[in-house]
């Protein structure tokens, strides 16, 4: 998953209200902690007496009959392909992607047999990468592209980096002609369209990737075909959920005055809507070309081209230097375009403005295009300028950045390990053993409760929804251990951002340097750190919780940050005035104040740690990633991974939507 | 008067009147249609809110606007004004009655018909302006003739015209976010007038506005009006505003209509407490003409005094009037009508003050 | 400032143009290779296309890359390499995209939707390669050298303490694998009532990190694991004995108590593939070599650091001989 939401300015904060329909409006003096302390106090007390049965506990590769029938949905499938005709029709659209992306990589990154080298080598290629971003968003941009083109080749993987922007712009353009109408139905449309939308949109994004990496190269195929399907159906929600956002917040008073003035439908859609919401859609299209990147790296699994696959086989080898710097090229990518886009956004808006002097623009851009075209034809005309010689650097790297990680964990095992297993005792076993060895009637009871008190009657159908179908699904007591590591996650995740984003937010330097950190964070693909992770943690639950923290510690510090930042200096002032130390300005300011940012951080880093299951999967944290992981790699168990999958997605929507209605009720907006 | 009488009157008045409304509904809220004809509708809103759920925006509205009027429509705040307003193009969808615009029937008008009409013959000027923040100012005058299909150098050519007539000479390529809230307003009245149409609407287009700006404003419009002779139907909540600009006025409460009249039958003779609350405030001879304050002539009045017309001001007639000896003589056409005394003029000149202080 | 900036993207641009127009100057161009490669292309064989599926093992890719280098420079076929799981690799023999499984392990349930005795017939099993898998329980070599009689299961108990970890729940904790594989852990645990809870560790990453991790470090650690494995020549994990293996002591998969079977590891390639003939077919079908050829090309790869095709390359041409039985 990916930071696809934006984040809604903090809200000022409202005064605790009695619940308006929870149970603090019977008994309006009881507050709503003591509720939820009574709620755990009582299950634990039933715990105590009840614990280890009905825990539904599936062994290893025991199946329910719902598991066993969705796997056999999926054999009837492939049985049939030869002439079911659904099967015909994707696969013939998933051929046509496949050509699409192979006549790309044989004019940009492969050889174009019987040339020794693609139609355009690596100089043209790069040089009209930097004269695109020298015309779209200035020359800052231009030298961010150039140096970035010339780090993919320098470093030995430029076949595998053009591949992968080939993977994601094909997926992106898709996405765009796919979502942006689905966008414009979710921004124009009535209330039910956007419920259902919404709630197919959150399906999408909680849905594990190895979940429908199967399902889809059964329907398209494998290698590109696959992987720009995958990578579509992972990057389609943000652009029709945030244009979409923007598109249904175009000012209300605008699309009177202009229908008052006699448009049709097109005309106020293509004229008001459209332009009005354009920043938002930017942001949408953004966040779009992000989570492609991040997904075109996994659709390596299904032979899908580019830098997924070099960091795929370091995995293999437990190559951490191998791994690394594919790994960090992919970070450069995405920095790259996620600041070109941006800074795209803002130039053209500064254009608009005539802010700018078009005409030195023009001659700047004529004359630059001068050398473009002589590089363009060198690139095509001599091996040198079509080929960057390696000049072995690669290796240098790979070799520091693992004398690097064995130096770190040799002196800090210890003491990760002794973290480890205290947080394993103090909390990650007690919590599990309550979660996972209540009857299911118990834990789901307690669930509902805890649900009511804190959302009120708004989070309890979609609560009995989800509880029911984790019953359904058959993976009751996975569920449950897979929920306390996302909650364990969570209070790690929370304790990082309320410390980091605090800190971020009252000094400009440290927000200078954590940011890239941070967005280095949420961009380089798991594999990469997991090796090291697990030297430090061995392959257990913690490791998972990490590879999750380290995946969604950024997203709820940036959030933190902002919204800690955005409290008004005002207040702060009012607070200083009174005399308060730096610690009570935080404690009783800043942190209160900034609320809203602080459940939003907590819901989105929630759901993040939640998506990271399946990679706790694969180092040992069992539950349900373990049974997505499974499912993936071993066909007959395919029915219990699909239940898998669609259990995480269930929790995930169950938390969601309870932090959502706790949000409406405390008056903090909701989190979408 | 019963309704089939009013009806009639309606009927027969509609074929000179620029805009009509017959009885005319707008209830918000789930099966609001169900809700007209049922003794539901009789409810105050605050009750029809209680036992169904639903808002009644307007009740029951009739009136009309003759040619190059200006029509005020006035109340509180959530009296149903700008409701009432956008149900005359159906910005709204009026829940009940009839709408007709130059003798065209707004309510029933198919899709094509209703823009032919906002395209060509109405166009309405918005409190929050309404502009779009992506088009240069010229741009955004000329955007009612661009969606009629108009070519961009004759659109642009004619917008510009309106731009001086508005007053925003030098301003047609800056950005909406570049001008204040008054020249804003001055892009929206522009826009309104650059497809020539034959009424107005406006929805309290100054409340934004500092006083000063809104004076302005308000001038700008009785200049336009003087010179465009356009029918406008303005809705404002500021009273003074209202006796300012309108040859009539319309005051709501509730979705209903309280009054309807000249603005010195509505400050002379409110027909109850709603309306007389809303006037006490007004410098009554800045409204009221002799007519108010005039009385039956005697015999023995001295047909000295200056003759002035029924029609005439108080506070205009005020110094003629007191620095004649004689008191000054009414007349409607030809006829006297009425006398007016320096005690009457006092009276309510003084009144006013003492209601000021 | 305008006219500055005009008149210096100006020169900026020529000189650049410049630069690039004066390091052409030299050396061959493009186009003499792509002739060479036309005439090259008109001379090659009858091989056609090879789609080589390549799992994620270190073994798997090396015999992978040996039979296809053999291919691409011997016959003059078009080798296409894929990164695949098994399950992936399967699906793609009915597709055409996949045309070589070269090291298969063993899969029942994909041989019935895949083989023509019972499933549509798109793959068929092209015989052994040579190399046999050997699976079993391993501990690393420290605590065989330190408690030599860890290596019989009956002893496994006395130490079970030392063996638990924060995931284990107080048992001694036995490290399942990769999901991949057929495991039948769980049983042979509870069967020979060994007081140890099995904790998967969900990828072969994650197993061979503990196993480092523990040789390093002197901590106990006793898991699943196979040969031929590059992991071997690293750390050289001791096989712990279990009952032996006899047939049909797991056809009960609840009631295994004893070790796992040796496997043939064998070739699977795709019908219409095979049908079609070919030298590449001729290849697949002869190519045959032991653990330890495989393990030595491992070597080159995951120790040496180099390239899949390089480390084919070197062993190649270091056995031709062996290559040239392939061929015949
Ligand atoms: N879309 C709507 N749905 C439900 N009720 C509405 C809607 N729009 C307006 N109302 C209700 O109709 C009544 C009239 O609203 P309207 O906006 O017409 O008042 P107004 O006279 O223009 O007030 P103001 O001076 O504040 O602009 C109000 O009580 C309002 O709550
Ligand atoms: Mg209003």
């Amino acid at each position: 998953m990916s930071a696809t939401l934006t984040p809604p300015a903090a809200a000022p904060p409202t005064p605790d209200q009695p619940g308006r329909d929870g149970p603090g409006r019977s008994i309006a003096s009881i507050p709503r902690w003591a509720w939820a302390l009574g709620v755990v106090v009582l299950w634990v007390g039933i715990w105590a007496l009840t614990k280890g049965t009905d825990t539904l506990a599936l062994a290893g590769r025991e199946h329910t009959d719902v598991q066993t029938s969705l796997g056999r949905f999926r054999d009837d499938v492939l049985a049939g392909r030869a002439d079911n005709p659904v099967i015909q029709l994707t696969y013939d659209l998933g051929a046509w992607f496949t050509s699409v992306v192979d006549w790309l990589q044989r004019m940009l990154s492969v050889p174009d047999f019987p040339r020794p080298v693609p139609q355009v080598g690596w100089l043209g290629v790069t040089a009209v990468a930097t004269w695109v971003g020298l015309a779209v968003a200035g020359w800052r941009i231009a030298v961010l592209v150039a140096a970035s083109f010339v780090s993919f080749g320098v470093f030995g993987y430029w076949s595998e980096a053009i591949d992968l922007l080939i993977v994601t712009f094909v997926a992106v353009g898709v996405s765009v002609l796919i979502g942006m109408p689905l966008a414009v139905l979710v921004g124009t449309g009535n209330r039910a369209v956007n419920a259902v939308t919404n709630t197919v949109l959150d399906i999408f994004q909680t849905m594990p990737t190895f979940v429908y990496l199967l399902p889809i190269v059964l329907f398209f195929g494998i290698g590109a075909a696959g992987a720009v399907v995958c990578t579509l159906v992972y990057a389609l929600p943000p652009i029709i959920r945030i244009a979409g956002h923007g598109i249904r917040n175009v000012s209300t008073t605008t699309i009177e005055a202009t229908d008052s003035a006699g448009q049709t439908w097109w005309q106020r859609l293509t004229k008001v809507q459209l332009p009005m919401a354009r920043k938002t859609i930017v942001v949408g299209l953004n966040q779009t070309i992000m989570a492609a990147l991040s997904m075109a790296t996994i659709a390596s699994y299904v032979d899908g081209p580019g830098l997924g696959q070099p960091v795929l086989d370091a995995l293999v080898k437990n190559d951490v230097g191998g791994a690394f710097v594919p790994g960090a090229l992919i970070v450069v990518m995405a920095v790259m375009l996620d600041r070109s886009t941006t800074a795209a956004s803002e130039y053209s808006e500064m254009a608009a403005r005539g802010g700018l002097d078009l005409r030195l623009r023009r001659i700047v851009l004529a004359a630059a295009a001068v050398p473009v075209l002589v590089a363009l034809h060198l690139s095509r005309t001599y091996p040198w300028a079509a080929e960057l010689d390696d000049p072995g650097w690669t290796p240098k790297v790979a070799d520091a950045v693992d004398g690097f990680f064995e130096w770190f964990t040799d002196t800090f095992r210890d003491a990760t390990q002794a973290f480890k297993d205290l947080v394993s005792a103090v909390l990650l076993n007690p919590l599990q053993s309550l979660l996972s060895e209540s009857p299911w009637w118990l834990a789901g009871g307690a669930i509902l409760a805890l649900a009511f008190v804190v959302g009120g009657l708004r989070a309890v159908a979609p609560t009995v929804v989800c509880l029911g179908g984790l019953l359904y699904f058959g993976l009751w007591h996975d569920a449950m251990v897979t929920l306390n590591m996302t909650l364990v996650g969570t209070v790690l995740v929370m304790l990082l951002a309320v410390v980091l984003g605090v800190a971020m937010a009252r000094s400009r330097a440290v927000d200078v340097v954590l940011r890239p950190t941070l967005d280095a964070g949420q961009t380089i693909p798991p594999f990469v750190y997991l090796i090291p992770v697990l030297a430090l943690f061995g392959p257990t639950r913690f490791t998972a919780i990490v590879a999750g923290v380290v995946y969604a510690a950024p997203v709820a510090i940036k959030l933190v940050a902002d919204g800690v930042r955005a409290v008004s200096p005002s207040t702060i002032e009012a607070g200083r005035s009174t005399g308060s130390t730096r610690w009570q300005e935080i404690v009783k300011v800043q942190l209160p104040m900034a609320r809203a940012s602080l459940v939003l951080a907590a819901n989105q880093g929630l759901l993040y740690v939640l998506a990271m299951a399946v990679i706790g999967g694969l180092v040992g944290a069992g539950a349900l990633g373990y049974d997505v992981v499974l499912g993936f790699a071993r066909s007959e168990e395919w029915g219990k991974g699909a239940a898998a999958g669609i259990s995480i997605v269930l929790l995930g929507i169950m938390v969601d939507r309870i932090a959502r209605a706790a949000a409406h009720r405390s008056g903090a907006p909701a989190a979408r | 008067m019963s309704v089939a009488t009013e009806k009639e009157t309606a009927a027969a008045t509609s074929a000179e009147s620029a805009l009509s409304v017959r009885n005319l509904w707008k209830i918000f809220g789930p099966r609001a249609d169900r809700i007209i004809g049922t003794p539901d509708a009789q409810l105050s809103r605050a009750e029809l809110k209680a036992k169904t759920g639903c808002v009644a925006g307007v009740k029951d509205v009739s009136f009309e606007v003759a040619p190059g009027e200006v029509f005020v429509v006035m109340g509180l705040s959530g009296s149903g004004k700008s409701t009432l307003v956008r149900c005359l193009t159906r910005l709204i969808e009026p829940t009940a009655g009839s709408v007709l615009i130059d003798g065209i029937d707004v309510t029933t008008a198919s899709d094509a018909q209703l823009r032919d009409l906002r395209r060509n013959r109405v166009s309405m000027v918005f409190q929050h302006f309404g502009l779009l923040p992506h088009r240069q100012v010229i741009d955004n005058i000329a955007y009612g003739l661009e969606i009629r299909g108009m070519k961009k150098k004759e659109r642009r050519a004619k917008a510009e015209e309106v731009v001086s007539l508005v007053g925003l000479d030098g301003f047609s390529h800056s950005y909406p976010d570049q001008l204040s809230g008054g020249m804003q307003q001055r892009v929206g009245l522009a826009r309104a007038l650059a497809g020539d149409p034959s009424i107005l609407l406006f929805d309290e287009p100054f409340s934004a506005l500092d006083p000063l700006i809104r004076r302005d404003m308000q001038n700008e419009v009785i200049r336009l009006h003087r010179d465009l002779r356009k029918t406008m139907v303005f809705i404002t909540h500021d009273l003074q505003e209202a006796l300012k600009l309108g040859d009539r006025i319309l005051i709501m409460r509730d979705g209903e209509i309280v009054q309807i009249g000249r603005p010195d039958e509505v400050v002379g003779a409110p027909v109850d407490d709603y309306v007389r609350d809303f006037v006490s405030e007004v410098p009554r001879s800045h409204v009221l003409t002799l007519k108010w304050v005039m009385r039956e002539p005697r015999p023995d009045d001295s047909m000295d005094g200056p003759v002035m017309s029924c029609d005439t001001i108080v506070r205009q007639a005020a110094k003629a009037a007191l620095a004649s000896e004689h008191p000054v003589r009414v007349v409607e056409g030809d006829r006297v009508i009425g006398i007016v005394d320096d005690d009457a003029i006092l009276r309510v000149v003084v009144a006013e003050e003492e209601a000021h202080q | 400032m305008r006219h500055i900036s005009w008149r210096a993207t100006g020169l900026t641009s020529v000189a650049a143009s410049a630069t690039l127009l004066l390091a052409a100057c030299g050396g061959g161009t493009i186009d003499d290779e792509t002739k060479a490669n036309e005439s090259k292309a008109g001379g090659a064989g009858e091989c056609g296309e090879i789609n080589m599926a390549v799992n994620p093992w270190v073994g798997y890719e090396a015999s992978a890359y040996v039979v296809g280098r053999v291919a691409s420079e011997q016959l003059g076929c078009k080798v296409n390499y894929k990164n695949l799981k098994e399950d992936v690799s399967w699906q793609g023999f009915g597709t055409g995209e996949v045309d070589v499984v070269i090291e298969d392990w063993g899969h029942p349930d994909l041989e019935k939707k895949f083989f023509a005795e019972e499933g549509d017939g798109s793959a068929m099993d092209a015989g052994p390669n040579g190399n046999v898998g050997i699976i079993g329980w391993y501990v690393p070599p420290w605590l065989a050298e330190e408690h030599p009689d860890i290596l019989e299961h009956e002893n496994l108990n006395k130490y079970a303490e030392q063996f638990a970890t924060s995931e284990s729940g107080g048992k001694g904790q036995f490290l399942g694998a990769d999901p991949s594989y057929v495991q039948f852990d769980e049983a042979i645990i509870s069967n020979l009532g060994l007081d140890f809870k099995v904790v998967f560790s969900g990828s072969e990453a994650a197993t061979i990190t503990a196993f480092q991790q523990a040789e390093k470090n002197k901590e106990f650690l006793i898991g699943y694991f196979y040969e031929p494995q590059w992991l071997f020549a690293e750390v050289p994990l001791e096989k712990v004995a279990l009952p032996p293996y006899e047939d049909g002591c797991q056809d009960d998969p609840a009631k295994v108590a004893c070790d796992y079977p040796e496997t043939d590891l064998k070739k699977i390639v795709s019908t219409s593939w095979e049908e079609e003939g070919g030298s590449g077919v001729d290849l697949v079908k002869g190519f045959t070599w032991t653990n330890d050829d495989q393990n030595q090309v491992a070597k080159y790869i995951s120790e040496d650091g180099m390239k899949p095709e390089d480390a084919a390359d070197k062993w190649i041409a270091d056995n031709q001989d062996k290559v040239d039985a392939w061929l015949e």
